[in-house]
């Protein structure tokens, strides 16, 4: 390790400790420590959802898919972009109209029931915790490869570091932390992709024409079908990332941080526009990882391609940029975790314990001391988890909660808005449906089992055909609201009226008074 | 606080949130919402889907179009500046919206009778 690794990598440690700081100070309600007291600016909440978004599985995961695979690892960027249409135009405006600080709040705008309230917050703690240790194993192994520490080692200093962030600073700090890495993410990609293209010589046809004969793949490398060949296979991963964005908590959360609907408009605009810039980028940094890395030394270094991007910033940039893209991917990892940990923390604060144990009537400081015990016990239990978790496939556990998310918030999300006759019984089925759908239907899956021994957690036939569930999930999501709600009498067309009128105009929205 | 909040409630009470929803301004607003909303959504999934179906069931997007560059690349490169395009197109839309939305808060403002 060279001294430029570790004064860089305590530079971007020490400028997020103080960022933490300042924003500890102005952290004294449940309502700063959950959404920043809903003070962010557009641009501001733009470049923190990118960042949000932008975690190491996009960064270092994508830049080696494509490295690894070309045309199909870059299915990954198109479908997690197009996700952001979806947000943009069904859910993030009604969304910040009638929520407060979760997924829950917004549904229960509508349906003043416990249990819908508790399915919503059960189904917000399951996603972030499958997300929460992907994004930990990966991290771990990023570490454990870049310093040559143990892995449990790596994961707890990311799990302390993520701790901190979010006990002391709350969403004011990890909002700032992820705007700040998002900055430094772009600036590296940017710089990389200028690097890489500066080889080309400009000349984008010239570097296709090169990537024919650059990887054993041959041309085969610029064509679809390296990695995914099964079509129904391939379309249920693509549903899975382009409606899976649209019900993950710690984006949804995002839209609380930001005074109304006109802000998170804006903030979704800027998101799309950076992240979309982003995944063009991975093309240049997978192109170039693949032809100045190469297939093998990739491989050597991480079998799921995670290291590509690493590995090119020395090939073309030497030690520097090495060390900068390093701890860039650091701090993406920290911020990342930090706002799972957040989003996972309001569940079991503020919906359990705050609106279904006390009945929405704790005091700010009881609100407060609740938010900051949830964020410690899903810290320590994620870094737990994460312990044990070392050997599962990282990519498998994000598109689950991608597909989780599709399947068991979405249909919830969209009915709660657009559907007058939906109801309690409603809401609970859909969630429970979407949830255990694709929990069951990914148990028995190739990604858990594998005739081949050690390919998966188990050896055995698959029972169901497709990696992600997606595609037979998301309409049994849809379907059992569908059913729950004609099948019980219930129906309140006057408080639908209230919904309609509230999200669509913004009218006596929540925090519309800061 | 407390008090402000008790007051608001009451406010809240007030409006007959049936009426504002069946009044012909919010009629006309959710119409324009709707019609510019459900046909773009449509348009923008089946443009996204059509990648993967046409990559996994066929193969002529594999043929050349710009030298070494196929189609298939430069149909996922139409996903991004579609992207795009819509955000702004979006964004244009939403201006109007406002607008209506604002002319709808003022009426349930001055006691929710719609004229």
């Amino acid at each position: 390790m060279s001294p430029t690794v570790i004064i860089l990598f305590l530079a971007i440690v020490l400028l997020t400790l103080v960022i933490t700081y300042f924003a500890a100070k102005q952290t004294q309600t449940a309502g700063d420590f959950y959404t920043a007291g809903g003070g962010l600016t557009g641009m501001q909440n733009g470049l923190a959802i990118a960042g949000d978004y932008l975690s190491a599985a996009s960064f270092l995961g994508i830049a080696g898919a494509i490295a690894l695979y070309g045309f199909d690892g870059f299915f990954y960027s198109i479908g997690f972009l197009i996700a952001y249409l979806v947000v943009m135009f069904l859910v993030a405006e009604p969304l910040r109209n009638l929520g407060k600080y979760t997924l829950a709040d917004m549904i229960n705008s509508r349906f003043d029931a416990r249990k819908v309230r508790g399915a919503a917050a059960f189904s917000t703690v399951t996603i972030s915790t499958f997300y929460m240790i992907a994004q930990l194993v990966g991290a771990g192994a990023l570490i454990q490869l870049l310093f040559g520490i143990d892995y449990w080692l790596a994961v707890l200093i990311v799990g302390v570091m993520m701790t901190v962030y979010v006990l002391f600073g709350g969403m004011t700090a990890t909002s700032w932390v992820q705007i700040v890495k998002a900055v430094l993410l772009m600036a590296g990609m940017v710089i990389m992709s200028f690097l890489v293209l500066l080889r080309f010589n400009f000349n984008i046809g010239q570097m296709f024409t090169d990537m024919k004969t650059a990887t054993s793949h041959g041309a085969a490398y610029l064509e679809p079908g390296l990695q995914y060949t099964d079509s129904l296979g391939t379309i249920s991963l693509m549903l899975a990332l382009v409606l899976g964005t649209a019900g993950l908590p710690h984006i949804l959360m995002r839209f609380f941080t930001v005074r109304d609907a006109k802000t998170a408009r804006s903030s979704v605009i800027t998101a799309t526009w950076v992240i979309g810039a982003f995944y063009i980028l991975t093309l240049f940094l997978g192109f170039g990882a693949a032809a100045f890395v190469g297939e093998s030394a990739i491989l050597q270094a991480n079998p799921a391609g995670n290291m590509a991007a690493p590995l090119l910033a020395q090939a073309i940039g030497g030690d520097l940029l090495f060390a900068f893209i390093s701890a860039v991917a650091f701090a993406t990892i920290l911020a990342v975790v930090a706002g799972l940990v957040l989003s996972g923390a309001s569940a079991l604060a503020h919906d359990f314990y705050g609106q279904i144990i006390k009945k929405g009537k704790a005091s700010e400081k009881e609100q407060v001391v609740a938010a900051r015990t949830a964020s410690l016990i899903v810290s320590v239990l994620a870094i737990v988890l994460a312990l044990f978790a070392q050997y599962l496939n990282v990519a498998f556990l994000v598109s689950l909660a991608f597909c989780i998310a599709a399947s068991a918030n979405l249909p919830v999300i969209l009915y709660t808005v657009y559907w007058k006759r939906f109801n309690t019984s409603g809401a609970v089925t859909a969630m429970l449906s979407g949830l255990i759908s694709a929990l069951v239907l990914v148990s028995i899956s190739p990604s858990v089992f594998s005739p081949v021994e050690g390919a998966a957690l188990f050896t055995g036939e698959p029972i169901f055909p497709l990696d992600n569930p997606a595609l037979v999930s998301v309409p049994i999501g849809f379907l059992g609201g569908y059913l729950g709600t004609i099948l019980s009498k219930e129906k309140d067309l006057r408080r639908y009226a209230e919904v309609k009128v509230k999200a669509n105009t913004g009218y006596k929205a929540s925090g519309s008074s800061h | 606080m407390a008090l402000e909040k008790e007051y608001q409630q009451q406010k809240e009470k007030e409006v007959d949130y049936v009426k504002v929803a069946n009044s012909p301004s919010f009629k006309k607003f959710m119409k324009d919402k709707k019609k510019f909303i459900v046909p773009w959504t449509i348009f923008f999934l089946i443009f996204y889907f059509l990648l993967p179906i046409l990559t996994t069931y066929t193969t002529f997007l594999n043929t050349p179009a710009i030298g070494d560059i196929s189609w298939v690349w430069l149909f996922a490169f139409a996903q991004f500046v579609m992207t795009w395009v819509l955000c702004m197109v979006y964004v244009k839309k939403a201006n109007t919206f406002d607008k209506q939305a604002d002319k709808i808060i003022e009426k349930i403002q001055k006691g929710g009778n719609d004229k």
